[in-house]
């Protein structure tokens, strides 16, 4: 399944329905475009949605922190949410669970905005 | 039981494109194996890292060189090589990416997955140069 990302927006905050692969030379290239051109559009507070990703690399895990690390030099946040089995256990891997704030339902990540 | 190795040699083109064929090919055998998902999702990503850096950082993407892909399956354990025809590297020259100050990098985590998903993982000097990845799986009824 290749990558798919939906986007909506509820009270400011950018939920990013994502599914299918990020990995290079699929969707970690497409996930870099869409963090910029939602931080271009003055969309800052982001949570993407893993429920559906089926595979992701360390290209992907890459994509992930870069987008982290951009939005927040924009001032902004972006957090992740439903994770599955094997992202949770990448970002284990790479101590990188604790780098981003996880949430396992929609409603507590939008509830843990700031501001 | 035989102790007979059966030997599968695959020359790939330096492009990205070599990635997902290494990774299909790899799983597709893991599969005929035995391995169940968990341990084909492994193997399977850590072939992916692996010829990823081969292509990337070892050959890179040059198409006069090639990445070659062994693998071995004998009755207790996968084997499987990558090869490219780059510089050749030292593990001990590659940062750590858990260290605190590479932990919000973008990238150099492949190493340290095929170390976390392979029961065995070394990089040693090919016989003609470059990087060779050697790492290997016990097979599920070899316990």
């Amino acid at each position: 399944m290749s990558f798919k990302a939906t986007a909506r927006e509820i009270n400011g905050i950018t939920v990013v329905d994502v599914s299918g692969r990020i990995t290079l030379g699929e969707g970690s290239a497409m996930l870099r475009q869409m963090v910029r051109d939602m931080l271009n559009q003055g969309q800052s507070k982001i949570i993407l949605n893993l429920g559906e990703v089926t595979y992701i690399d360390s290209s992907g895990i890459g994509e992930l922190v870069s987008g982290f690390t951009t939005v927040k030099n924009h001032g902004g946040e972006l957090k992740l949410l439903n994770l599955t089995k094997k992202v949770h256990d990448l970002l284990q891997i790479t101590k990188l669970y604790t780098v981003f704030d996880v949430h396992n339902d929609e409603a507590s990540a939008l509830g843990s905005f700031r501001g | 039981m035989t102790s007979q190795t059966k030997r599968m040699e695959v020359t790939l083109e330096s492009i990205i494109d070599s990635v997902d064929l290494a990774e299909d090919i790899t799983v597709r055998i893991a599969a005929a194996a035995g391995f169940g998902d968990e341990d084909r999702h492994r193997i399977g990503m850590s072939v992916r890292e692996g010829v990823i850096n081969a292509v990337t950082y070892g050959n890179r993407q040059s198409r006069e060189k090639k990445v070659f892909l062994t693998l071995e399956m004998n009755h207790q354990r996968f084997v499987i090589h990558i090869l490219d025809q780059g510089e050749g590297f030292s593990l001990a020259d590659v940062p750590d990416p858990l260290a605190d100050e590479n932990l919000l990098k973008s990238s150099g985590r492949g190493i340290l997955l095929m170390r976390a998903f392979m029961d065995e993982f070394d990089v040693v000097r090919g016989a003609a140069g470059g990087a060779e990845v050697v790492m290997a799986k016990r097979l599920p009824a070899a316990g």
